[in-house]
């Protein structure tokens, strides 16, 4: 019974995701994870992580790294003979897995993406700078290795140090729109 | 003269990467006679990143440029194969999920913007072959690709999950493209598999993986080059083509398009008008018949 009541809780909480209530038509074919290009990499694969949600696991996979695997190709979506919005689940999963504190701790992933958010919130992703913070905060050694790719954008005129902005009537629009954003339930 | 709201995204804005995707997009349209209006004080769709940690919060960001799009009443172009999907799946949840719409519309009305849900976005290749058509393409050519083998890269998000125009996993219209300018479309059974995308930054052993399947799956089927229709994509195959080659000890040097600098070119414009050069595999020996 105790059992149940946790299969419940989890799933309805996906459910009340977008694109996450499909989770109940998963048959367990299996097409999905044959159709992934990074299945191999993931300590669960795609339709194990449904499985286990179904049966309540929510702190295995909310723990796993398989989400932060996935490339958002949407193979396993177009594919599935249900009709699931499994890339749709994988970025629920991600998100739940932030909120949860249960991020796992061997990929840099989610790091990369708080960062991309942080730029993306402020309007404009400026490529040269997400990158160089990105690496001396998870990898420094990497943004030595990196300097001659930088190197060579530059020189060939695609990477600005300068970036571009918002007006200061939109920066502040979309500063107040998130900021209602976050009051209902929204930001990280 | 047709008319479309012109959204380049961060890639392919003047401060971008990919610029040159979108200096081509522009000396294409003027060859083809329709008209580009970049939204004013656009800001990033978000991308596939930033619904990853905050749902809410990403889908706010799509809809101020949608709202703001909404104002000129007309389709909104872009060439980027990520703020495609991105603008479409907002526009597609909005109608399902009244919730989030409700969620959307309140954090909206806080910066006194409201979304009607009206504006109809389309990929520049979408507009390409379906409002202009092979057609009328195959009579600005001025210089024809004969023999150059190109093969045809469309990666995922112009085509998955699916927002119209083509297959999600056997398209044709890159094809029918190269052919309307004189090209040879190669076979290129991985067209549409992934290039590692945005892990390319955080876990670029996996990422390189894909982009070299890529590479060795154009080179043996006889590719000079390849051609894209995503920022991403593009600077997976060519920036870190040296990285395959130095991880898998291989020697490819396939220059890396996008497609609309093909199509410049066939149509006599200037290399530098398209930003040929701004590719890190030079593209000087395949092109040196062509430019």
């Amino acid at each position: 019974m105790a059992a149940e009541t946790k299969t419940g809780t989890f799933v309805d909480e996906i459910c009340t995701i977008p694109g996450g209530e499909s989770i109940k038509l998963c048959i367990q074919c299996g097409t999905c994870t044959a159709s992934c290009p990074n299945a191999n990499k993931m300590d669960h694969t795609p339709s194990e992580l449904i499985a286990m949600a179904r049966a309540g696991m929510k702190k295995e996979v909310l723990s796993s790294n398989a989400m932060w695997y996935c490339l958002s190709c949407y193979m396993c979506t177009v594919r599935c003979p249900r009709g699931i919005h499994q890339t749709s689940l994988m970025h629920a999963f991600e998100s739940l897995s932030i909120k949860e504190g249960l991020v796992h701790t061997k990929t840099v992933t989610p790091t990369m993406y708080r960062l991309f958010n942080h730029f993306c919130n402020l309007g404009v992703l400026p490529e040269l700078w997400f990158m160089t913070r990105f690496y001396l905060a998870t990898n420094p050694l990497r943004a030595w290795r990196m300097i001659p790719t930088a190197f060579a954008l530059l020189k060939h005129g695609r990477l600005s140090i300068r970036s571009r902005k918002l007006s200061p009537s939109g920066s502040s629009q979309l500063k107040a729109i998130l900021k209602k954003s976050e009051s209902l339930g929204g930001g990280i | 003269m047709k008319y479309y709201t012109y959204f380049p995204g961060c890639s392919c804005s003047s401060e971008g990467g990919a610029r040159a995707y979108d200096w081509s997009t522009r000396a294409v349209s003027k060859v083809l006679d329709f008209e580009l209006k970049e939204l004013y004080d656009w800001n990033c769709c978000g991308s596939t990143p930033s619904g990853s940690v905050d749902e809410l919060g990403a889908f706010c960001l799509a809809t101020r440029d949608l709202a703001l799009a909404e104002k000129a009443g007309l389709d909104m172009v872009t060439p980027c194969s990520a703020c495609y999907v991105i603008f479409n799946r907002t526009n597609e949840y909005l109608k399902q999920y009244p919730r989030l719409k409700e969620q959307v519309d309140e954090s909206l009305a806080a910066g006194e913007l409201k979304y009607n849900g009206t504006v109809r976005v389309r990929h520049t290749l979408d507009i390409i072959i379906n409002d202009i058509g092979y057609e009328a393409i195959k009579e600005k050519v001025k210089k024809p690709l004969e023999g150059l083998k190109i093969a045809p890269y469309y990666g995922c998000q112009v085509v998955r999950p699916g927002f119209g125009f083509d297959h999600p996993e056997d398209p044709q219209s890159l094809e029918k493209l190269i052919a309307s300018i004189g090209g040879e479309a190669t076979r290129f059974s991985l067209k549409t598999r992934c290039c590692g995308g945005s892990l390319i930054i955080s876990e670029e052993d996996i990422a390189l993986d894909l982009t070299h399947k890529l590479l060795e799956s154009a080179s043996s089927n006889g590719a000079d080059c390849i051609v894209t229709v995503c920022p991403l994509c593009q600077t997976n195959l060519d920036a870190y083509q040296s990285h395959v080659n130095k991880k898998f000890k291989t020697d490819y040097r396939l220059p890396v398009f996008f497609f609309t600098q093909l199509m410049g070119l066939a149509f006599g414009i200037p290399e530098n008008e398209l930003g040929i050069k701004k590719g890190i595999v030079s593209a000087k020996k395949v092109l040196a018949k062509y430019v």
